[in-house]
């Protein structure tokens, strides 16, 4: 498998610093694409191109050079990561210039990607032995080194405990209360809110557990699909030790409704949060009530 | 979408897939004229989007003008699960001679389409123990794919080349249509040899909505839920009286699954997005004031980067503007919180630190 951590930090430096990583902004005009630009930048990640088709030669900021495709801006910079914020139907095209070009790490922001377009992608991309995190994902973060994403950088703080999680705003809700409870992060990953995910908590769980840095891990689910399941299925079976702790949206959901993500539906027992919840509790992860309880309930698992 | 029976065997019908013969109606005056057009005996089905109809009583048999006046209305008028009846489906009675399951669907985790067959039809497909299960990739079933999971279970002959045809024919329908699941419980055998229909459930998805004019007119949509999609927002509408709005599906969910640990009965789930504006906040307000039997608001933000004075302006505006007059409890987490809880020091608005606390006062409002 492609190792996240080689793609995002590279290797250390004399001083012990990890290179800054060179990232590409799909979309980097629009206006949600420059102002996520804006602040990737501010909190250091190294962009150094932008593609938008029909801009090719112009300048994102005075200073980032834009190419007319993903293909030209890899030529010109040699870069493995790029960050797409093309409108949902676009997504397709954007993600096949990105894969073909040799985009090693693609994080699909975008909402709103037809299920098909999202397999077509992710087929290419296991071709290509390339790493899709999304769609309709916050993206990811190795915080004070790497921003790839849209989340707020106030929640996060430098550590060793990996979050990942299919909800944006609960990310950084808990990231946040771990942060204040003493556990920084050693990487966070957005797995996405769509039924389709380019990187599934398992995959996301194999990315991050075998790094050294590694101390604890948090897992945030929710109602829909049964990725949480096999997660907790695939930590019996390859018994890994390190504390994990879990919380899971969606417990008093009703049933066949769509609650805001696209994959967020339960059918009959399928993707309910009681399957999830037995399971990890058969996997010894313990499950928070409200998010509030995640860093204590890891704060015990450390303890114990 | 979640397509009712009869909007998914009308997609049935146009893939070429048999169902029994069957009229839908929405009022007495159409189902009428629908019972002399089919003939008695039939039986009159409800339309949910939501399984466990059968036993709830919305599949009632008829066989006179006297017993349709007595039950249409009443079936009509009935809810299941919350969900009210959209519609009525008058259908043949058929003669069955056995019962089976079918099924394609997006296996997520898996991220490919499976077939699921079994010969035991008619109750849900957790129950049933005999499953055969073929992965389809992007859903394509050939000839001889099919050919294996009907021998796999038990049909021969005729009733093969019935199930060949059918599955296949459903796959079609899967592709095209971008189903997420597309169901035939119970698909039956008749007792003359023919394979049929009898139940329909398919589900598309919603983000191909725009390449898919087509289904439009399948689209069942509350008026509120209208007007939240053209926002931006997502809303799902239950029969509590605590509206909860925040930003972000997860955020939402989870505070949705605190207000009612805490014994409260939620009355939307309205997601605004993920981020929060004065204008997306008042939106929310706008719909929600719409709401007669709401008597609490809870707002759940997560802000980051958003100033919780900006989301202050909105609840300000909505009591200057009468659009609201009952009270919201709002936890907002983001810069100028000091700033915003004295802006609103007057108003019926509360805000707190702790989204516990904010559950707890709407809990109680709401319980008055």
């Amino acid at each position: 498998m492609t190792d996240i951590y080689k793609i995002l930090r590279g290797q250390k430096d004399a001083d012990g610093n990890y290179e800054k990583k060179p990232v590409i902004v799909q979309g980097i005009t629009g206006k949600y694409g420059s102002a996520h630009a804006k602040l990737m930048l501010e909190y250091g990640t190294n962009i150094v191109a932008g593609v938008t088709p029909g801009k090719g030669g112009q300048k994102f900021e005075d200073k980032i050079p834009i190419y007319e495709s993903v293909k030209e801006a890899v030529d010109a910079t040699g870069a493995e990561i790029s960050i797409v914020f093309v409108p949902a139907k676009f997504f397709l095209g954007a993600a096949k210039d990105a894969l073909e070009s040799g985009i090693k790490l693609l994080v699909a922001i975008p909402e709103h990607v037809p299920i098909r377009d999202a397999m077509e992608a992710i087929e290419l991309a296991k071709k290509k032995d390339a790493i899709i995190i999304g769609p309709n994902t916050p993206g990811v973060i190795v915080p004070g080194l790497i921003k790839v994403g849209i989340m707020p950088a106030t929640p996060f703080s430098t550590g060793k405990v990996a979050v990942l999680s299919k909800s944006g705003t609960l990310l950084y809700e808990i990231s946040n209360n771990l942060t204040s409870a003493g556990f920084g992060q050693n990487i966070t990953i957005g797995i996405g809110g769509d039924p389709v995910n380019g990187t599934r908590m398992i995959d996301a769980f194999d990315m991050v557990k075998d790094d050294p840095d590694l101390e604890a891990m948090v897992v945030v689910g929710e109602i829909g699909g049964d990725s949480e399941e096999i997660l907790a299925q695939h930590i019996i079976d390859t018994g890994f030790k390190k504390p994990i702790v879990g919380y899971i949206a969606g417990r008093q959901a009703p049933k066949e409704k769509r609650m805001g993500h696209a994959g967020a539906i339960v059918m009959g027992n399928y993707g309910s949060a009681e399957s999830k919840i037995s399971m990890f509790a058969k996997a010894n992860i313990p499950v928070a009530k409200r998010p509030g309880e995640v860093a204590v309930l890891l704060a015990g698992k450390m303890n114990s | 979408m979640r397509l009712l029976e009869y909007q998914a065997k009308e997609l049935f019908k146009e893939f070429g897939i048999k169902t029994p013969p069957s009229i839908s109606s929405k009022d007495i005056e159409k189902g009428r004229k629908d019972a002399k057009e089919l003939g008695y005996p039939f039986v009159i089905k409800v339309q949910v989007p939501v399984g466990g109809r059968g036993k709830a009583g919305g599949i009632q048999k008829c066989s006179s003008d006297d017993e349709f006046e007595l039950k249409y209305p009443q079936l009509l008028n009935m809810s299941i699960k919350g969900e009210k009846t959209r519609a009525i489906l008058l259908e043949k009675m058929a003669d069955i001679e056995k019962e089976l399951y079918l099924s394609l669907f997006l296996n997520r985790s898996k991220r490919c389409y499976t077939i699921i067959a079994s010969s035991e039809g008619g109750v849900e497909i957790e129950s049933v123990k005999s499953q055969t299960i073929r992965e389809v990739g992007l859903g394509d079933v050939d000839a001889q794919t099919a050919k294996e999971v009907a021998n796999e279970i038990g049909l021969k002959d005729s009733q093969e080349e019935q199930f060949v045809e059918m599955l296949q024919k459903l796959s079609k329908l899967t592709i095209e249509k971008e189903a997420e699941l597309a169901e035939i419980n119970p698909l039956a055998i008749l007792k003359d040899g023919t394979l049929i229909a009898l139940d329909g459930k398919v589900m598309t998805d919603d983000n191909s909505n725009f390449r898919h004019d087509e289904l439009q007119q399948y689209q069942e949509k509350s008026e509120l839920e209208e007007q939240a999609e053209k926002s931006g927002f997502s809303l799902v509408e239950l029969e509590g009286n605590i509206a909860v709005i925040g930003n972000g599906a997860g955020l939402v969910m989870s505070t949705f699954d605190l207000v009612t640990d805490n014994g409260g009965k939620p009355a939307t789930f309205l997601d605004v997005g993920g981020g929060a504006t004065t204008e997306t906040v008042y939106e929310a307000l706008t719909l929600i004031s719409k709401m007669k039997r709401v008597t609490g608001i809870l707002v759940n933000l997560y802000g980051g980067i958003v100033k919780t004075t900006t989301v202050a302006e909105a609840f300000i505006q909505a009591y200057n503007n009468n659009l609201i007059d009952i009270p919201v409890f709002a936890r907002l987490m983001g810069t100028r919180s000091k700033e915003a809880k004295e802006m609103l020091k007057d108003t019926k608005t509360k805000m707190f630190d702790s989204i516990e606390d904010a559950i707890n006062g709407v809990v109680m409002e709401a319980n008055k």
